[in-house]
């Protein structure tokens, strides 16, 4: 009987211990937040939002953009689907008093947003414009 | 009846202007050929084209630098850096021949050659010539060891010392690797003209002259078959698509 009670009192405590992992895994703690990136200019067609499906298009990106731009700089391909300004000129926006987010600070430009959530680094930004030409 | 039969005003206003229009673009001489059409966008180059240039010395203004303020502001090359290292991709040139005096004033860029000895030399194959015979950097494998700067006899290859921000959407650069005239190939795969020649021609000077070389019926081939033309170092046999008149 003895030895019961101490087992159910573990259980207890083993059910406690994994259940508040289940609401810190649902629940992140504050340090690191989900990603938020902003909101594109507009949808790619009326029954797509991206150029590809989005699950593709968030797994798949850089495959696209480094195809793309071999098929840009090596054969003059110049079209807009995988190019990297297009995804700039329709994702990056400007705030409300027209300044456009800093690609090294903070987690508010596009890109950024969720490459700093993942942790990987990206390279585009040492040479291509961050954001939309102003005319 | 009578209105279907006689032009309305509006039409006859719009017929006269257009014909203004084309008139002042026939007038400066370079808009309407050089380049015949747009290529699609999805097609890629060939090697059927070669892209040339004609530079007609006695036309290039000594002093004057439209081509390379152009060429400045098309592609963003005015970070601070040194005078040592700054990014040349054109620039103004001046030659006195020691025995009669004369002088000649004229651009020199990257010479995109047929044979170019930047691409023997680079290691990872950034240095390349495209199938239209534009010569290029791919900085996405440029590792920045300059062999190509070093190789070309015309110094037409700049390195980028500093860290870059605000690079023009068509034109990336960025430091640690080495860049050069691209003759703005983004405004050529477009059926454009390179920002220099446009300036030129702006000014009224109508000095460079481009256009495809391979089509005997391109207003610069016309030309090339008219005048005397010559490369800068012949000798060295790398037949460059830019030729100059005058020297």
């Amino acid at each position: 009987m003895k030895v019961c009670l101490k087992l159910s009192i573990l259980g207890n405590i083993c059910l406690g211990v994994l259940l508040s992992l289940a609401v810190s895994a649902a629940e992140p703690s504050s340090s690191v937040t989900l990603p938020k990136p902003p909101k594109a200019k507009q949808n790619f067609s009326d029954t797509q939002k991206c150029v590809a499906p989005i699950e593709d298009i968030r797994r798949n990106h850089g495959d696209y953009l480094k195809h793309h731009r071999n098929e840009t700089m090596h054969k003059g391909i110049r079209t807009t689907q995988y190019s990297l300004v297009a995804c700039i000129n329709c994702h990056v926006t400007a705030d409300s008093k027209g300044n456009y987010p800093n690609i090294n600070e903070g987690s508010k430009h596009f890109c950024k947003s969720c490459h700093n959530y993942a942790a990987v680094s990206i390279d585009c930004f040492e040479c291509h414009a961050t954001k939309p030409e102003t005319p | 009846m009578n209105e279907e039969t006689s032009p309305s005003n509006d039409r006859r206003d719009f017929l006269k202007t257009t014909a203004v229009v084309a008139g002042l673009t026939v007038a400066p001489g370079m808009l309407l050929y050089g380049i015949s059409e747009a290529k699609p966008d999805e097609k890629a180059v060939s090697s059927k084209i070669r892209w040339g240039m004609l530079i007609d010395t006695s036309k290039c203004a000594d002093g004057c630098d439209a081509c390379v303020n152009a060429c400045v502001n098309e592609h963003g090359l005015t970070e601070e850096t040194t005078p040592e290292t700054k990014a040349q991709w054109i620039r103004k040139v001046g030659l006195r021949d020691k025995q009669t005096g004369t002088v000649h004033s004229l651009p020199m860029l990257c010479q995109h050659c047929e044979f170019p000895p930047c691409t023997d030399v680079c290691p990872t194959g950034a240095s390349f010539k495209r199938a239209d015979g534009i010569v290029l950097v791919d900085r996405h494998i440029c590792i920045g060891c300059r062999y190509c700067m070093m190789a070309c006899p015309y110094k037409a290859r700049s390195f980028i010392h500093e860290t870059l921000e605000n690079q023009k959407p068509h034109s990336p650069r960025g430091k640690g690797t080495v860049e050069s005239c691209n003759f703005c190939v983004y405004r050529v795969d477009k059926g454009k003209q390179p920002a220099c020649v446009e300036a030129c021609n702006q000014d009224g000077h109508q000095a460079m002259l481009f256009g495809d070389i391979n089509d005997p019926n391109s207003e610069i081939s016309k030309k090339l078959k008219q005048v005397n033309s010559s490369v800068l170092r012949p000798d060295m046999r790398l037949n460059p698509g830019v030729r100059y008149q005058g020297l």
